[in-house]
C-alpha cells in the first residue's frame, strides 16, 4: 500500500476513533482495529519509521 | 466397466451407505472459494494491478518490480456452463529476478477452514479445481500458504494447448504441522503464481517451512511475456481427494458472501452531524470506509465503522449531507 498521509480523527467527545489516511490515492477512514488490513499496514509503516500519524485537529 | 453400463440393479444393497455419502460425498456448501465463477464485481470490471489490489470480489492480484503491472478484467469468454472468467493480461514482459512478483490470490477466513483441521492430527486432504485458458503452454504453479507465510505447499498444473479452456485439479495433502488460524483472520491463501521471483519459489510436492513462499519452481511465469493472457473460472476448493462438479450458487447467495468482506451503500441525513446505519452483512472485522461520492452536494464527511454498524460523521455542519460509501474488511 502507498500511504501518503495519515491523521487521527476525533469524535465529538474528543476521543480518537479512526485515522483519515490517503492510501493508493484514495482518502479512507481507517478504524483503530488490528484486524483491519489498512490499520495493520499503517502501524507497520509507523513502526518502521516510514510513516507518521498526525494528531487530530 | 463403463459408467453407462452400471445400473441400479447391479449395485449391491450395502455398496452405497448413508455414511459414505455424507462423509465423502461433499453434498453441498462444499466450496471454500467465494465468487469462484467470477460473477460478482462490486469494485468494477477492469483493473490495473498494484502491490496487492483487489479485483473481482475476493480475488487480489499483486505485482512488484521489476515485474510490470498487469490488467485484470471480468471477461465473457468462459467455458460451457459459466458466464464469466477472470482475464489477466501481462504488461511489458520482464523477468521477476529474485524479488519481483505477480500473484493472484484468494485469502480464506480462518473460521471457514476450521473443519479442515490443518495443523492437527485430524487434518484432511483438500482438492482445488478450476478452468484455465492461457496464451502460453507448459507447467504453471499454484500454492497454498498460511497467514504467517512460513508454511506452504506448491502444486503444478499443465496447460497443454494455447488459448483453449482446460479443466485442472490438484490435491493438497493434509498438513498436520504448521499454524493455521481458525479465527476471523486469514486461514490460508490460495495463490496462482503468475510471475514470482526466485526468492519466493519453492519446489512442488511437499509441505515446506520458510518465508513468503508463494511461487513455484520450474514453472512458466506469465509476466515474462508481453501481453500474455491467462484466464480462470469455476474455482472450487473442497475437502477430499476428488474434484466434484462446480457448485453453482445463486448470484444473491454469492453476493451476500462477498458482503462480509466488501460492501457498497449510501446514506442521507439532514440537520445532523452524526448518523448510524447497519450493514447488510456483518463484516469480518471493522472495515475501512471510503466516501465514494455525494448524494447531496455537501461538506466533507468522515466515516467510521464497527463490524455490523457504521457511523457517518460530518466534518462541518450542513443542511443536507449524504454520500455513497464502501466498507472494506478484506483479508
Amino acid at each position: 500500500m502507498n500511504i501518503t498521509s495519515a491523521q487521527y480523527f476525533n469524535d465529538l467527545d474528543g476521543n480518537q476513533f479512526c485515522i483519515i489516511a490517503t492510501i493508493d490515492g484514495t482518502e479512507m477512514s481507517v478504524p483503530l482495529d488490528p484486524d483491519n488490513r489498512h490499520y495493520a499496514e499503517i502501524m507497520r509503516q509507523v513502526d518502521a519509521g516510514t510513516l507518521t500519524i498526525e494528531e487530530a485537529e | 466397466m463403463a459408467l453407462s453400463t452400471i445400473k441400479t440393479a447391479s449395485i449391491a444393497n450395502d455398496a452405497i451407505t448413508t455414511d459414505k455419502i455424507v462423509n465423502d460425498g461433499n453434498l453441498g456448501n462444499k466450496n471454500l472459494i467465494i465468487n469462484g465463477a467470477m460473477n460478482v464485481a462490486q469494485r468494477g470490471t477492469s483493473f490495473t494491478s498494484t502491490a496487492d489490489s483487489y479485483t473481482l470480489d475476493r480475488f487480489a492480484l499483486g505485482h512488484g518490480s521489476p515485474v510490470n503491472a498487469c490488467t485484470t478484467e471480468q471477461s465473457t469468454d468462459a467455458p460451457a456452463n459459466f458466464k464469466y472468467s477472470m482475464k489477466v493480461t501481462a504488461g511489458t514482459g520482464a523477468s521477476a529476478g529474485t524479488t519481483g512478483y505477480a500473484s493472484l490470490r484468494q485469502a480464506i477466513e480462518g473460521q471457514n477452514i476450521a473443519y479442515v483441521n490443518f495443523g492437527t492430527s485430524s487434518a484432511k486432504n483438500i482438492t482445488l479445481s478450476f478452468w484455465v485458458k492461457c496464451s502460453l503452454t507448459g507447467n504453471f504453479g499454484t500454492n497454498i500458504r498460511n497467514q504467517a507465510g512460513n508454511r506452504a505447499y506448491a502444486s503444478i498444473y499443465t496447460i497443454n494447448s494455447a488459448n483453449t479452456w482446460e479443466y485442472k485439479t490438484v490435491t493438497i495433502p493434509a498438513d498436520t504441522g504448521g499454524t493455521w488460524p481458525t479465527n476471523n483472520g486469514i486461514g490460508f491463501h490460495i495463490q496462482w503464481d503468475l510471475g514470482a521471483g526466485s526468492n519466493y519459489d519453492i519446489a512442488a510436492g511437499s509441505w515446506t517451512n520458510g518465508t513468503n513462499m508463494f511461487g513455484v519452481e520450474g514453472t512458466v511465469k506469465l509476466t515474462e511475456t508481453t501481453n500474455a493472457t491467462w484466464q480462470m473460472t469455476g474455482v472450487q476448493l473442497e475437502v477430499g481427494n476428488t474434484a466434484t462438479p462446480f457448485e453453482h450458487r445463486s448470484f444473491a447467495d454469492e453476493l451476500l458472501r462477498c458482503y462480509r468482506y466488501f460492501e457498497k451503500g449510501g446514506i442521507v441525513f439532514a440537520n445532523q452531524t452524526v448518523i448510524s446505519g447497519m450493514y447488510a452483512v456483518t463484516k469480518r472485522t471493522t472495515p475501512t470506509m471510503v466516501r465514494t461520492g455525494n448524494i447531496y452536494s455537501a461538506s466533507e464527511a468522515g466515516t467510521f465503522g464497527a463490524s455490523d454498524e457504521y457511523t457517518y460523521h460530518a466534518y462541518t455542519g450542513s443542511t443536507y449531507l449524504g454520500g455513497r460509501w464502501t466498507a472494506d474488511a478484506e483479508l
